[in-house]
């Protein structure tokens, strides 16, 4: 209701100009003026002047001060002119009525201008809000992202400063460590920028699907052999049966989202954790299913993992927290859902549904 | 591998260090550009073995050199690109490039690509039987054998693996291969390749799930290759 009425009173902020804020607020109190002029003798003047603090304190809601102000001035004038008696004179007879008008003057003015200003307050306090989210969120990110990408960085520098500085007196064993471990750093590196190359094109909504068709398994063993070394200590299990169909899909972010599925897999279960990826058509639909027989994620948390930045216990895990989020934004791009549940034997499980063309061309056989 | 030239255009110096190191200590003489038209000179006037060009050079782009380059130029260009562009490589290998690399790349892979490069464009066109590993095709008897045993290809798959195997090394795009195979009116439709280069892996390969002889280069083609 409150969200209602704030888009309403954007609305008038943004589509009406100054002037036209001025007129509208002048022509509503003339057109009350003109009903209670009409009503006068069933109500008495005074009735009239609440009629007329009601109608400014409304206009205060959503008009600008001057517009209040203009409003508040005019109402007054023709509460004097039209309603006190002697009516059609400025004049005001008794005290009363003198006191009265001063008092509806100083009334409309103090109640538009408090309804300004509380509006006022409460845009700065949004506006604040906001800031203070985003810095949040920027904060979130330096954090991270410094982690990230110092640390790997800072292997290559201090390594290589090693090998050029220091290098008759380091053992041939320890200058391959040091070599593999550059090696190492450049590709954490690599994978972090991917990362962060990913995210930004996601977040500049660049991102149109070039569909093409698919061969599911294909795509499946294609991802895993690129991960073969992340992999090693984990048992991999594809079930894909040949009478699935090809599906019409951008295989390049497909691939992504697999191996960062794979990649978090392989990075967060135990060794010789089993992972099982099977891919099946449901009606129409692509259905992919990633499982794993790790720990799972952190019951109250799951709703929070496909969050921009959301790592599982941030003191101690590595990772920027951006992999999930790309592979939501991946699977979305396709017009997809993606979930995510703890299996009870322990493990989780993501369910990836995409809406996709199918041909089942690859079962006719031969030509 | 002696004395073979290899031209570098890139406008890194980086790269092109690292590169001529790569190359140097394989064996390989190495010649450098750091612009598109310092390429076009040094190829012109002393045409190398391989060309190694960057798509993403100051003063021309490395799609403008390449088709300047192919009007005279038949032996191996290898392009480089950044990461995750899909459509600049299809474009190059569409022009005329043999093989294409993203940056970062693993020297290894570098190497790798350079030989089988100049091995393909040593092939002998009239060589009637390739071999290729436990692959061996006989094309004047169209016949395909794999450890002696023939192979039943049905026409489509006998040539894709014709098609493959004389561009051994080669990154062979999804809109030429349709072409070559099927002919014109066919180039959007994938799903016929999809389909027959499973079904060649399946009686081909060792295991189709991780092939050998054919590779996937996501999004872009399939290579055929004898490493």
């Amino acid at each position: 209701m409150l969200y209602k009425f704030k888009e309403v009173t954007n609305l008038f902020h943004k589509r009406l100009f100054q002037t036209q804020r001025l007129f509208y607020s002048l022509i509503a109190v003339c057109l009350v003026s003109t009903l209670s002029f009409g009503l006068t003798p069933y109500l008495g003047y005074k009735v009239v002047a609440y009629l007329l603090l009601v109608t400014v304190s409304l206009l205060a809601m959503v008009m600008d001060i001057w517009s209040v102000l203009a409003a508040a001035i005019l109402s007054a004038l023709i509460w004097d002119f039209f309603f006190i008696p002697p009516r059609f004179t400025f004049q005001v007879s008794s005290a009363e009525d003198a006191l009265m008008l001063l008092m509806y003057f100083i009334v409309a003015l103090v109640n538009g201008v408090l309804t300004f200003q509380i509006r006022k307050g409460q845009k700065e306090i949004l506006q604040h809000e906001k800031e203070q989210n985003t810095l949040k969120f920027y904060n979130t990110l330096l954090n991270s992202l410094s982690h990230e990408l110092r640390t790997p960085i800072a292997t290559i520098i201090g390594a290589s400063d090693n090998l050029l500085s220091n290098r008759k007196n380091i053992s041939e064993e320890n200058q391959k460590q040091l070599l593999d471990e550059i090696s190492i750093a450049s590709l954490r590196l690599n994978q972090q920028v991917e990362n962060l190359l990913n995210m930004s094109r996601l977040e500049s909504g660049i991102i149109q699907p070039k569909l093409d068709w698919c061969d599911a398994k294909e795509m499946v063993y294609a991802v895993i052999s690129s991960l073969d070394e992340q992999l090693q200590h984990h048992k991999v299990e594809v079930k894909i049966k040949d009478e699935v169909p090809l599906f019409k899909l951008d295989v390049g972010l497909m691939e992504q989202v697999l191996y960062n599925l794979l990649y978090n897999a392989s990075a967060y279960t135990p060794a010789n954790s089993v992972i099982k990826i099977s891919i099946t058509c449901e009606r129409d639909n692509l259905l992919m299913i990633v499982e794993d027989n790790g720990n799972g994620f952190p019951t109250d948390e799951i709703n929070k993992v496909f969050d921009k930045f959301y790592r599982i216990n941030p003191k101690q895990t590595k990772g920027t927290g951006l992999g999930l989020s790309i592979v939501k934004g991946f699977v979305e791009a396709h017009g997809g859902k993606i979930s995510l549940k703890n299996v009870p034997s322990g493990g989780a499980i993501f369910t990836i549904e995409i809406p996709a063309e199918t041909s089942y061309l690859n079962n006719l056989k031969n030509e | 591998m002696n004395n073979i030239e290899i031209l570098i255009v890139d406008d890194e110096p980086q790269i092109r260090k690292l590169l001529r190191i790569t190359l140097e200590s394989n064996g390989f003489k190495v010649l450098e550009a750091a612009t598109g038209k310092e390429g076009m000179i040094a190829a012109a006037s002393h045409p190398p073995a391989l060309i190694i060009l960057d798509i993403g050079l100051p003063d021309e782009s490395g799609h403008s050199i390449l088709q300047k380059l192919r009007e005279w130029y038949s032996k191996p260009i290898i392009m480089l690109s950044v990461q995750n562009d899909e459509e600049n490589i299809v474009k190059a290998l569409d022009n005329g490039a043999n093989d294409y690399l993203t940056k970062p790349f693993r020297t290894g892979e570098l190497l790798a690509r350079i030989r089988s490069a100049i091995r393909s464009s040593a092939f002998e066109e009239n060589n009637p039987v390739i071999i290729c590993k436990a692959l061996e095709i006989d094309l004047a008897a169209r016949v395909v054998k794999k450890n002696s045993t023939i192979l039943k290809l049905t026409t489509t798959e006998y040539a894709l693996l014709i098609l493959f195997a004389k561009n051994e090394g080669r990154v062979l795009t999804h809109q030429y291969l349709l072409k070559e195979i099927w002919g014109v009116g066919y180039q959007n439709q994938s799903q016929y390749l999809r389909v027959f280069v499973a079904q060649l892996r399946k009686k081909i390969e060792d295991d189709a799930n991780h092939p050998k002889y054919i590779i996937t280069e996501s999004g872009v083609g399939y290579r055929f290759t004898s490493e």
